[in-house]
């Protein structure tokens, strides 16, 4: 009995060095020094409940790219044309509310709503399926095909809109954008409904498994029997999808559709993915992971605005934080240089 | 035969010529000496962009801060001629451009090579950092009134004689300077044991170290080795356009490796020539000029491209996968 107390009283106490091991836990933690400097630093400002609410609108837009972009690495690939679909498909939606709901103030646009949303599920689907194939199908490497099909998606956009904004979304669906229930703004809840649903697939079902086993090493999943085709389209399609729902609030938050929204969207997607722990290589990354790179993020840039440090600075320490984070996670200069050039070669390996 | 039919230089090339003859057919003026200076003129930074791209890509990694580093070396180099009093000399721009790239460079090969970080994220970090540092503590004002030096060496030509129908043809001299870029990496490529290392490194880093390939050393050069190149090319870029805007730059560096990818080099590491990089170069500068000349409306520039992309990876792609399955 004694000895299991010892054993409980040395596992509460090796706490911090157990959360410290593991890359989540650091992120937490990263998080939690970030959020605490914050509110030191200017607790008037960032500790009330109007920061909140505005940091609340800001960070589901990227944080749903983000989880588009996570989808894709997770089968070692990556998803470059996520803005070009969001714009597209958002651009989609409206034009297609628009021609079904002439005033958009007019109460009862619910079919108009309903059909716009299939275009935008539609538009997203349909574009995920096309990088799912230029990448499994033909061969082509994640990076270039999505770098294709995103210019494609996005010269679409060009051609339909002339390059002007789209306007005319229906009262009725702005409020996934502006509105609030219980005093949670609607675009966390649509976040945390997409966030929740994408940890489920990936870690309750034999789908999820199986991305991770691509995403490790295809080869070996190929030989385990795992249809990488259509896994492969699989992921593609549920990034497509996301990147989609990520346009709408993008667009229902600027009330209208537009080519280039967002523009600035794409590294900072690869970023939180990157900072949220997914490899890049494949096989390894978390939704709870991502969640905290987005918060941290968020804190972080929301604190440097209140503190009036300018946008651009803000860049900069996203960038300077990538990095850390990558260097700690590492273990950094302490590893001996013989350790540094073998995990370049495992690196390669995959 | 075959193995000339396999290589991707010819594709692209053949898909270039296709694009051209159509072209000319539809715009005869396009086979013109002008028109032909005129894409010279236009490759001029792309190109100087994309012969460094080669390198990182053929040792392995990819980098997506050059433009970054361009941008940063443009602004400071410019500013520098400016403060120094030194407007007169476009040299002066080009050592403090260097000495910035080459700074910039390392940085990126101390986090790559020293700390052995993945390249795309280190450059994805970089980038953010070297922009948002230029645009926070350097200036964001563009500097319209370029230093004399500048404008000097944008209104020296190489070549510059009249046309039979009367109009001035000219290529700058900052031509000259992609011409000594592409003749030095083709040299450091192909003929000296450096080059080989970088293509040794690409395609087997585990064999190139046990050959004795100094791998660290090598990816410092490499990633030094593309600063100094992009800052260069970022000064020429100024001097061509006469205004030194920090905002540029930044946004082509996805379109530049696009560039590289489609001469074949490949993401994997190894391969790739410089032929093939100015091809693929020429192929993006050659369709955004036609598609004016062709009749077809701009809105539709980035739809040619981006298909463009997916069909010259997409017929190497399948090409493999067919000759994959024959072999059994």
């Amino acid at each position: 009995m004694s000895e299991r107390v010892a054993s409980a009283c040395m596992a509460f106490a090796n706490w911090p060095r157990r959360l410290l091991s593991d890359n989540l836990g650091r992120l937490a933690l990263i998080t939690a020094l970030v959020f605490a400097g914050m509110s030191v630093a200017q607790p008037a400002l960032f500790l009330t409940r109007a920061n909140f609410s505005s940091m609340a609108f800001q960070f589901p837009e990227f944080a749903l790219l983000g989880l588009a972009v996570m989808v894709s690495m997770l089968t070692g690939g990556i998803d470059l044309s996520v803005i070009g679909l969001a714009n597209l498909s958002s651009m989609l939606a409206v034009m297609a509310m628009r021609s079904l709901a002439a005033d958009p103030h007019a109460p009862g646009a619910a079919p108009a709503i309903a059909v716009g949303i299939a275009a935008l599920l539609g538009a997203g689907a349909l574009g995920g399926l096309l990088n799912g194939l230029a990448i499994a199908a033909i061969g082509i490497p994640p990076i270039l095909a999505t770098l294709g099909t995103g210019l494609i998606f996005t010269g679409i956009a060009v051609v339909l809109s002339d390059g002007a904004a789209v306007l005319g979304f229906p009262d009725a669906i702005s409020v996934l954008g502006n509105g609030a229930l219980l005093g949670v703004p609607a675009p966390v809840l649509v976040f945390a409904a997409l966030a929740a649903a994408l940890a489920f697939l990936l870690n309750w079902t034999s789908f999820g498994l199986r991305v991770y086993l691509l995403g490790t090493n295809a080869l070996a999943a190929r030989f385990a029997g795992i249809n990488n085709f259509r896994i492969t389209l699989g992921a593609y399609l549920i990034s497509g999808l996301l990147a989609a729902v990520a346009g709408l609030i993008i667009a229902v938050r600027a009330n209208s559709a537009k080519a280039d929204y967002g523009a600035s969207y794409l590294l900072l997607s690869i970023l939180i993915s990157v900072l949220g722990g997914i490899n890049p290589y494949g096989g390894f990354g978390k939704v709870s992971g991502l969640v905290l790179a987005v918060l941290s993020l968020q804190f972080l840039s929301s604190g440097l605005n209140l503190l009036q440090v300018s946008n651009f600075a803000v860049d900069m320490t996203w960038g300077a934080l990538l990095l850390l984070v990558m260097v700690i996670n590492t273990g950094g200069l302490r590893r001996p240089f013989g350790a540094r050039v073998v995990r370049l070669i495992e690196r390669r390996k995959r | 035969m075959q193995r000339i039919l396999a290589r991707n230089e010819t594709l692209v090339s053949l898909i270039l010529l296709a694009f051209c003859a159509v072209t000319a057919w539809i715009e005869p003026s396009f086979l013109s000496v002008a028109a032909l200076f005129d894409l010279f003129r236009n490759s001029i930074v792309p190109a100087m962009f994309a012969v460094g791209v080669l390198l990182v890509l053929a040792s392995g990694g990819i980098d997506v801060s050059f433009t970054a580093i361009a941008a940063f070396a443009m602004y400071v180099g410019t500013k520098a001629m400016i403060a120094f009093g030194m407007g007169d000399s476009i040299l002066v721009a080009f050592l403090v451009a260097g000495a910035i790239g080459l700074v910039l460079g390392l940085i990126n090969g101390f986090f790559i090579a020293t700390l052995g970080l993945p390249t795309l994220i280190v450059t994805l970090g970089t980038l953010s950092v070297f922009r948002g540092f230029l645009l926070t503590f350097v200036g964001t004002q563009l500097i319209t009134a370029v230093p004399t030096g500048m404008r000097a060496f944008s209104r020296t030509m190489l070549i510059r004689f009249t046309a039979a129908d009367g109009t001035i043809v000219s290529l700058p001299i900052a031509f000259l300077l992609l011409v000594i870029a592409v003749a030095l990496t083709w040299l450091l490529l192909n003929r000296t044991m450096l080059g080989r290392s970088i293509y040794a490194l690409g395609g087997a880093p585990e064999s190139a170290l046990r050959v004795g390939v100094n791998v660290v050393g090598v990816q410092y050069f490499v990633y030094a080795y593309v600063g100094v190149l992009s800052s260069i090319a970022g000064i020429v870029h100024a001097s061509l356009a006469r205004v030194a805007n920090p905002f540029d730059l930044v946004g082509l560096e996805l379109s530049v490796i696009a560039a590289v990818v489609l001469g074949g080099a490949r993401l994997s590491g190894g391969h790739g020539t410089i032929l093939g990089t100015l091809l693929g170069v020429a192929l993006i500068v050659v369709i955004n000029n036609s598609l004016i000349v062709l009749g077809i409306p701009t809105t539709w520039q980035n739809v040619v491209t981006g298909s463009l992309i997916l069909f010259g990876t997409g017929v190497p792609a399948l090409r493999t996968r067919f000759a994959a399955l024959r072999a059994g």
